[in-house]
């Protein structure tokens, strides 16, 4: 069924490479034809029961999250958010301080249209303490609790996160106390252990190893019959082996467990698959969450093909961080032909075959390092070493000198960009020149990024021209209060221009 | 070992550090345990089998070898290569043990992931040197690193005597060695380096060795200064249609507004530079490839890396 390894691991090798898929940026038409994700009308349908928010790490999925929140709050609706590890000042802005692992309301959230917002930070360990005090009886759950195997698995390896996740998420669906739950997902390997969680459970309780695990603590019961089909060598083998592989110690101490857990299991995969089917249920809105780069849309464009494959109900992509001008109608050539009008010896590095410095190797145009405010100065010693093949940048301008022409690559610039003196007005006119010159150039390093991301975007969009897509504008830095969410959920609600 | 929060472009910054060091006659091994193919992406080739095979050749003339390491093989070579195990091997693999010992298990995953690459260091060839001059892990990310490194302490506790027990101690020797030093990627934003100065702190506490901080994708400054975004537009305006821009009344309200964007771009890196000064390790720039990193794009990084003499 969903094309995953033995190993439940995803293999996003096999899916269409969309960074393949050459020229299609070409076809520019192409992104026209992009139906857009109706965020506001998903939000305020109460029809909406959960949203999951999942993608790639580090493309803003937890903010795209928490703003999704707000705004369905303080459009009317109860939410509670569901996050696992979210940027610490973004956690305090949202009062999730401490780790209690139940739904906190988040103070500051507009109350005027009726609704409510909760928020909660996954604690794995918590979690899986409550499943075991809730479903053993007393002495049983001790057992459990006190089993330094368990306290080892419970503390949050590898592929535990995502079980809790579910089971979190199943638990706040079961509550009935919220009329939308938004889930931002664990930032695990895959980013689709997730969805792999249940089922990986489900063979495993399936398998017979749970069963010979539990036998020799059940001292040749039931189940110790049952893997006889193994022959009785192979029993004696396998356990034998086990018992030099584990040490017979914590042999005994992983079989003290799963016999301690074995009556839990049962309600662990019925509640694993409920939420399974939750989350295919039409109430549940999956956001693909991306940045316009390559590797996060080809994980995007993986993850949409996932989604279909086990029949989760796709909303659309959310494209985070992507840039605009409101000046799209000067080329970047243009600009940069401009800007050397009024300002010839200006940063040559900015020239057309530059592409911004970046493809060229060197960390930018050299002289950089005299960028002065706020301390760009204090690079690293590396940073000297990088550009030690170029000609030392002229000494330090005064702080609050103006963006005079300087000339970086004096070696190289055949030029004399020496002035001579002017009057007072020719100073002021070439100051402004000189203004108009940087920001020609700052111009048309924006439309080469608008450019390559559209690029990215076209690419993606030529596989999936169906799914529904919204962009959402680049803030200048971090989000880390409400009015920063509040932002990026009207972002999200308009789209980029 | 190069970690870091995700999307910092670790794997490429892993696979780099592996071409710059595969110096003249030298080989590196680039160990891979997330299971996403994302070197054999790097590096345009099929993807990688459980197997090590040289991938490339370093700007320094030596060889670098690739394994994408899978927790279940690791497993079985384990099995077979302590306990010549043969058929139960394939005995374990049908009841599930192994899925098991691979998915539920904790931590035995991480425990066979960081075990195979210890072993690989610690491999000699047949002339009695070491089979690889230098073992880099693509690991995984900064919240997750110390965790993951640690588990064969962890495992050692567990188990507390028996092979297991020699096994986790020997391999938690190697990771806390003076050979052993954990890189952190990172960006010039504020989650990532905050995240950095975390796992820092973790690292530390663990008593695993911190190597340096690599600030990964630095775009290049545009220009010698930053506008002042002050400016009268006006002023500006005649300026623009001095250099022959039509509409130039049109743009200069735009054009202010890119470079108070641009200025406070500036500003925020400048923190996070100072931010990650006062970690107390080095610091290492790499600029962002704009196109995205292709193989000729790799090549750049690491004779970027090899000239900072990382």
């Amino acid at each position: 069924m969903s094309p995953t390894s033995p190993t439940g691991q995803a293999s996003p090798a096999n899916t269409t490479d969309i960074a393949d898929i050459a020229d299609i940026a070409d076809i520019t038409d192409i992104t026209d034809e992009v139906p857009r994700l109706p965020v506001d009308p998903l939000l305020d349908d109460p029809g909406t029961r959960i949203v999951v928010c999942c993608g790639a790490g580090g493309v803003g999925k937890t903010t795209t999250a928490a703003a999704l929140g707000l705004r369905a709050a303080e459009r009317g609706r109860r939410v509670v958010v569901l996050t696992i590890d979210p940027a610490r000042r973004l956690a305090q802005s949202m009062g999730l301080g401490e780790l209690d692992n139940v739904p906190r309301p988040v103070p500051g959230t507009d109350p005027a249209a009726g609704g409510e917002l909760f928020a909660m930070m996954l604690d794995m360990k918590r979690t899986f303490d409550e499943i075991v005090e809730a479903h053993a009886d007393p002495a049983r759950a001790r057992a459990i609790l006190d089993n330094p195997f368990y306290q080892s698995l419970s503390a949050g390896f590898a592929g535990t996160q995502e079980y809790m996740a579910m089971e979190k998420l199943g638990q706040l669906a079961a509550r009935g106390e919220w009329d939308l739950i938004v889930v931002d997902t664990p930032p695990s390997r895959s980013a689709l252990d997730f969805l792999d969680a249940p089922q990986r459970l489900g063979s495993f309780l399936d398998g017979r190893f749970i069963r010979v695990l539990t036998a020799p603590a059940k001292a040749g019961g039931r189940a110790g019959r049952k893997v006889m089909s193994l022959g009785m060598a192979g029993l004696q083998l396998f356990t034998g082996t086990l018992g030099k592989v584990l040490g017979t110690a914590l042999l005994r101490d992983v079989q003290t467990f799963v016999a301690a857990m074995d009556t839990m299991f049962g309600g662990f995969r019925t509640r694993a698959d409920a939420t399974y089917r939750l989350l295919q249920a039409p109430g549940t809105a999956f956001l693909v969450v991306a940045a316009p780069e390559r590797d996060a849309l080809r994980e995007a464009a993986y993850f949409v093909e996932r989604l279909a494959a086990d029949r989760m109900p796709l909303a659309g992509l959310v494209l985070n961080r992507v840039h605009a001008s409101a000046a799209a109608r000067l080329s970047a050539e243009r600009a940069l032909a401009a800007a050397e009008i009024l300002d010839p010896a200006g940063p040559a590095a900015a020239g057309p075959a530059g592409d911004a410095g970046g493809a060229g190797g060197a960390p930018g145009a050299p002289g950089a390092k005299n960028l002065a405010p706020g301390g760009i100065v204090d690079h690293s010693r590396g940073q000297d070493r990088l550009r030690s093949a170029r000609p030392s940048p002229e000494p330090h301008p005064p702080a609050d000198a103006p963006p005079t022409p300087r000339t970086p690559q004096t070696a190289e610039t055949t030029e004399d960009p020496r002035r001579p003196a002017q009057p007072e007005e020719a100073a002021d006119r070439q100051d402004t020149d000189g203004l108009a010159a940087g920001l020609l150039r700052v111009h048309a390093e924006r439309m080469r990024q608008v450019a390559r991301e559209s690029r990215m975007r076209a690419r993606f969009t030529a596989v999936h021209p169906r799914v529904p897509m919204v962009e959402v504008a680049a803030l200048p830095g971090d989000v880390h209060d409400l009015a920063g969410l509040r932002a990026i959920g009207e972002r999200l609600a308009s789209g980029a221009d | 070992m190069v970690s870091g929060k995700g999307g910092t472009g670790k794997t490429t910054v892993a696979a780099a550090l592996a071409l710059a060091l595969a110096e003249e006659g030298r080989r590196t091994l680039l160990v891979e345990v997330e299971g996403r193919q994302g070197i054999a992406q790097l590096f345009e080739t099929e993807p990688l089998p459980y197997e090590e095979r040289r991938i490339a050749i370093g700007p320094g003339g030596g060889e670098v070898f690739a394994l994408a390491i899978d927790a279940e093989r690791a497993l079985l070579d384990y099995l077979q290569m302590f306990y010549k195990l043969g058929g139960a091997g394939r005995a374990l693999r049908r009841i599930g043990a192994i899925d098991f010992a691979t998915t539920i298990a904790p931590g035995l995953r991480d425990v066979l992931l960081t075990g195979k690459a210890c072993e690989a260091v610690r491999r000699r060839g047949q002339d009695g040197r070491w089979a690889y001059d230098a073992v880099i892990m693509d690991a995984p990310p900064t919240g997750r690193i110390a965790r993951f490194l640690g588990v064969h302490h962890e495992v050692a506790g567990l188990a507390r005597v028996g092979p297991v027990h020699h096994q986790a101690q020997a391999v938690m020797r190697v990771l806390k060695s003076a050979e052993t030093a954990v890189h952190l990627v990172t960006l010039l934003e504020e989650m990532p380096v905050q995240e950095t100065a975390d796992g820092i702190a973790e690292l530390r506490a663990a008593g695993l060795p911190v190597g340096v901080v690599a600030v990964n994708m630095v775009r290049p400054p545009v220009l010698a200064a930053p506008p002042r975004p002050e400016g009268d537009p006006a002023a500006l305006a005649e300026a623009l249609a001095r250099a022959g821009l039509g509409g130039a009344a049109g743009l200069a309200g735009p054009l202010l507004a890119e470079g108070r964007e641009y200025a406070a771009r500036l500003a925020l890196e400048a923190a996070q530079r100072a931010e990650l000064a006062g970690l107390g390790l080095p610091v290492h720039e790499l600029p962002l490839l704009a196109e995205g990193v292709d193989l000729a794009g790799l090549y750049r990084l690491a004779r970027l890396l090899r000239e900072q003499r990382w």
